[in-house]
């Protein structure tokens, strides 16, 4: 049974209930007021790709709609700005319950496969982790062939004066393609985060199995 | 007062008034045009001096008319208090040098006004004597109080322990009203997170220990005679006795019923067992004694139950109640506590459509948030039963699903509160009001049952507001009904929960037991507290037309057997809205009558109609629009030197002769000023504005008659806080006066 059959057999009719105990800052959805405030003061709601701010998200999950919100696009949209955060009459941690759903449904393997943000997020986490480091110049890379080879290429083109006056500031190195440098420490890095990842594993097996 | 009439004035230098006026000229004008026996100037009237000259003039010099011209008749009342005399006051600080630019091409009309108000203020004081005081007091000071639900017995209680002895009636055969019926109820004390013990039983056990409080059980009014202080009430019991009580004021506490359910049969009331009115689930919550509810069609435990809000109100469709009652909501969140409370599990939802929760509310909401009740705002449409259990359709509003549906076990409908207030005496004689919106169910049907049974020509209970709640004065006196001495207390007056109905007991048994202290003392309540003036009316010239009668908005004038208006002075308010009224001018009062104002009007000096001079009357409401004009001055606000300004005391009072001696005597434009009316009304007098309005509405034809533009008379709504406004309106007037050109009356 995949992770995400097994959550939705576990609480049946309640997703409030799943997402109360198993994403962050969950416990905070059942005290929104709906009042809309944090929808009108986020700026991500004038984008097209926004589908349900987060009032609406709050409101579906009392409505158990659980497929629509954990495959939804919309909390991945967040640009952690904080606006509703500091607005909201009800002090709900709106930004943290936002992340929270996503990594949710990340877990869960049902998030949208290639939403933009979510790709960056793994690219970013990945291109870290390896050295250290970030590696500016492999990080653009993978997100201009996001979509595929040409696509690739366009957006390599698009980007060419850009990238030619970095050269020329030197704040870009062509060769950093090939390995590029890296943090002191590399295995104390690489020790550091597997520890951190057991201890995660470990709190949400217990939040799970709960 | 002795025939022996002696007048003078006292005119004041001080705040400025010696530097802006020609004060020795404005002595002159007294003597001369005043024709004043005494005249005198003071540097600082208001002073122990000057206060001390006028006591003198008045022991010494046989002095029984006051005119003094300084500040307006609002400020230093307490320096010039002179009871055994009659004052008049001219208002040459606040309505003379404040307004008026301290400039050298200002000064001559300004003086002109000063001197103006001069001539009104000798020409008032000639025609008024000081008001002797009501001779027909009561000595009752007993409070009875109908109803003996939460508010009857708070404002028994209070008034107990006021000292007062308070008679208890109540229609059923025990004590505690609705609250009584209540499980718990919404908390009034911090941290406002759980039910609350109603507290009902200890109030019942205070009221019957207090040897102050007489209580009647399964009783009625069976008839309410006389006035203020002198009430004779008679108390019918099941049995058939009826008992005679003396009683100095009256507090009905009548309170309200849940609106009917079975009105509502879309919603599954009377289709299923499982669903309930608040009322209904405060039963099942009584039976369960804190265990666990169970359905009422089956016995078995309630698993899932969901709220409906605003059941039959807030309807804009004009079948059900179209007002939100405020109290269900909080409501409805302490009876999802009962169940969330008893076993977390429990499902329940609260479906609305806006969430009201008032008082400490919110903190009450969040708890029930806490415990896990969940809000949905959704539209139900319908409930229908299925099976063992009831689907709720309902329109989601914030995810706009049309087709939103809950299975649940039980289903509570927030009914809302219809009052119980007696008979509507204005519902066949008053056609609805323009603009005013249907009344809805709760309106149409006319309760036919009389509560007090009064005994006065205007009809047996108090008036009505809207909706069957009672009239009361909303912004300023929201206990006083339009029946002197009678208070409705609790939600026959608004909708309100527990708290609130306390709150307002208490509030309106202060308002009784001043009522009461008043009627002996043979003065007026509220809002001209302690007047001492009171309608006299000259019978031999009545026409028995009963305009008074009928206008009085106070139901204060009753008819003799000879068919005479019989006046009832404590229940009059000292409106003069009967004096208004009369055709033939046979009302008036010692120290405001038709004589009073009209001299005034005819004392201004009339400039010729190629002076540039034009003349505006104004005359203005006291409660109002003079204060918003004294205040005007306050801050300086100038305005038209042109307008001469008279208080009225209500717009009610005014005499249409006023008007036209006005535009005889060659005014160029009379202003009236009074407060709102209408169903949102400011009316101290409740019903005088509207009643000046009408009369004065008919005031075209006179115009025509003259030949004048319908513009010559301008009526304005002014409230206390038009400072800036007032005068700007002022000032549109005055040009447009001058625009208009001069009255072709002038040289008459
Ligand atoms: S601002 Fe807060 S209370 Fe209001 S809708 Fe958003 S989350 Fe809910
Ligand atoms: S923090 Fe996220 S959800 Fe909140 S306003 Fe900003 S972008 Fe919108
Ligand atoms: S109209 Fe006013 S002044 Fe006249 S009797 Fe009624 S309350 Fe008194």
């Amino acid at each position: 049974m995949s992770a995400n059959a097994q959550m939705a057999t576990k609480y049946k009719n309640s997703f409030l209930k799943e997402v109360e105990e198993q994403v962050e800052m969950g416990e905070w959805v059942k005290m929104c007021m709906q009042c809309g405030v944090c929808s009108g003061s986020c700026p991500t709601n004038f984008h097209p790709g926004w589908e349900h701010p987060p009032q609406e998200i709050f409101m579906m999950i009392r409505a158990g709609k659980r497929e629509e919100v954990l495959t939804s696009p919309s909390m991945w949209m967040c640009t952690s700005c904080y606006n509703c955060i500091v607005r909201c009459p009800r002090k709900l941690p709106i930004t943290h319950i936002m992340h929270g759903l996503a990594n949710y449904a990340h877990r869960l393997g049902v998030a949208p496969k290639m939403q933009p943000t979510r790709h960056f997020a793994k690219l970013f986490w990945n291109n870290c982790v390896h050295t250290g480091r970030v590696n500016e110049l492999k990080l653009s890379m993978g997100l201009y062939f996001k979509d595929g080879f040409s696509q690739g290429i366009k957006n390599g083109m698009a980007m060419k004066d850009v990238a030619l006056g970095l050269l020329k500031a030197k704040r870009l190195n062509p060769f950093e393609l090939f390995g590029g440098h890296k943090c002191k420490d590399q295995n104390g890095i690489h020790a550091m985060l597997k520890k951190a990842r057991e201890l995660e594993e470990k709190r949400k097996a217990l939040k799970a199995a709960a | 007062m002795s025939a022996e009439k002696k007048v003078a004035a006292y005119i004041c230098k001080g705040c400025g008034l010696g530097d802006r006026l020609d004060t020795d000229a404005l002595v002159n004008v007294a003597q001369k045009e005043g024709k004043v026996q005494l005249a005198r100037s003071h540097d600082f009237l208001c002073s122990a001096e000057g206060i001390g000259l006028i006591k003198n003039d008045v022991a010494s010099e046989g002095v029984t008319h006051i005119m003094i011209g300084a500040c307006s008749r609002r400020a230093k009342t307490e320096a010039f208090y002179f009871p055994q005399n009659a004052v008049a006051r001219a208002n040459l600080r606040e309505g003379v040098i404040w307004i008026r630019p301290d400039t050298e091409e200002a000064r001559e009309t300004t003086q002109e006004m000063a001197e103006d108000y001069i001539r009104m203020g000798c020409a008032e004081i000639k025609a008024m004597s000081a008001p002797a005081g009501n001779p027909n007091t009561g000595s009752s000071r007993a409070l009875l109080v109908v109803g003996g639900g939460v508010s009857g017995m708070t404002a028994a209680l209070e008034a107990s322990r006021t000292g007062y002895p308070v008679v208890l009636v109540e229609k059923s055969g025990h004590l505690g009203g609705w609250a009584a019926k209540l499980w718990k109820r919404i908390p009034v004390h911090e941290p406002f997170k759980a039910p609350a013990d109603t507290g009902v039983t200890d109030l019942v056990a205070q009221v019957q220990a207090d040897p102050n409080i007489k209580v009647y059980l399964n009783a009625t009014v069976a008839k309410t005679d006389g006035a203020p202080g002198r009430f004779e009430v008679q108390i019918a019991t099941e049995s058939g006795s009826v008992a005679s009580e003396d009683i100095g004021a009256i507090i009905q506490a009548t309170g309200a019923e849940p609106y009917d359910a079975n009105k509502l049969p879309e919603l599954g009331y009377g289709k299923s067992a499982d669903v309930v009115d608040q009322a209904g689930l405060e039963a099942l919550a009584r039976a369960a004694n804190g265990g666990p509810m169970l359905k009422p069609s089956n016995g078995r435990p309630v698993r899932s139950v969901a709220f409906v809000q605003c059941a039959g109100q807030r309807d804009a469709s004009g079948q059900h109640l179209s007002y939100c009652s405020g109290y269900c909501c909080n409501a409805s969140i302490k009876q999802a506590m009962y169940f969330k409370d008893n076993n977390p599990e429990i499902d329940t939802t609260i479906l609305f459509t806006d969430l009201r929760t008032p008082g400490n509310g919110e903190d009450f909401y969040r708890s029930a948030q806490e415990k896990g009740v969940v809000f949905s705002k959704g539209k139900v449409a319908s409930v229908s039963p299925a099976g063992d259990t009831l689907t709720v359709n309902f329109h989601d509003l914030i995810l706009d699903d049309k087709e939103a549906k809950l299975e649940v076990d039980l289903v509570v409908l927030a009914t809302g509160q219809v009052p119980n207030s007696g008979v509507n005496i204005e519902a066949q004689s008053k056609p609805q009001a323009e603009g005013q919106e249907e009344g809805g169910a709760a309106e149409v049907e006319a309760k036919p049952i009389s509560i007090l049974n009064l005994q006065y020509r205007q009809g047996p209970d108090v008036p009505q507001l809207k909706w069957g709640f009672t009239d009361s004065h909303f912004i300023c006196f929201p206990y006083e009904t339009r029946r002197t001495g009678i208070y409705t207390v609790g939600p026959v007056r608004r909708p309100m929960d527990l708290a609130q109905a306390r709150e307002d007991a208490t509030g309106a048994t202060l308002k009784a037991i001043q009522a009461i202290e008043n009627a002996h003392l043979g003065r007026a309540a509220h809002p001209r507290s302690g007047d001492l003036s009171f309608p006299k009316v000259r019978l031999e010239g009545c026409t028995q037309c009963k305009r008074c009668t009928v206008e009085c908005p106070f139901g204060a004038i009753d008819e003799d057997e000879k068919r005479f208006p019989m006046f009832n002075e404590s229940r009059c308010r000292r409106c003069g809205t009967c004096m208004g009224a009369c055709p033939v001018r046979v009302i008036s009062f010692e120290n405001y009558s038709v004589d009073t104002v009209g001299s005034q009007i005819k004392a201004v000096d009339i400039p010729d109609e190629f002076s540039e001079k034009p003349r505006i009357l104004i005359l203005a409401c006291e409660n109002d629009a003079y204060p918003a004009l004294d205040m005007a001055g306050m801050k300086h606000n100038e305005y038209s030197a042109f307008v001469r300004i008279i208080p009225v005391r209500c717009l009610g009072s005014v005499n249409t002769i006023w008007i036209t001696d006005a535009l005889n005597a060659g005014y160029d434009g009379v202003m009236l000023m009074g407060c709102k009316h209408g169903e949102n009304y400011q009316c101290h007098f409740v019903k005088g504005s509207e009643l000046g309005r009408y009369r004065l509405s008919k005031i075209d034809d006179t115009l025509k008659n003259l030949n004048l533009e319908t513009d010559r008379v301008r009526d304005l709504e002014v409230a206390i806080t038009d400072i800036e406004h007032v005068p700007a309106m002022i000032n549109q007037y005055a040009d447009r006066i001058v625009e208009m050109g001069m009255s072709p009356f002038k040289s008459f």
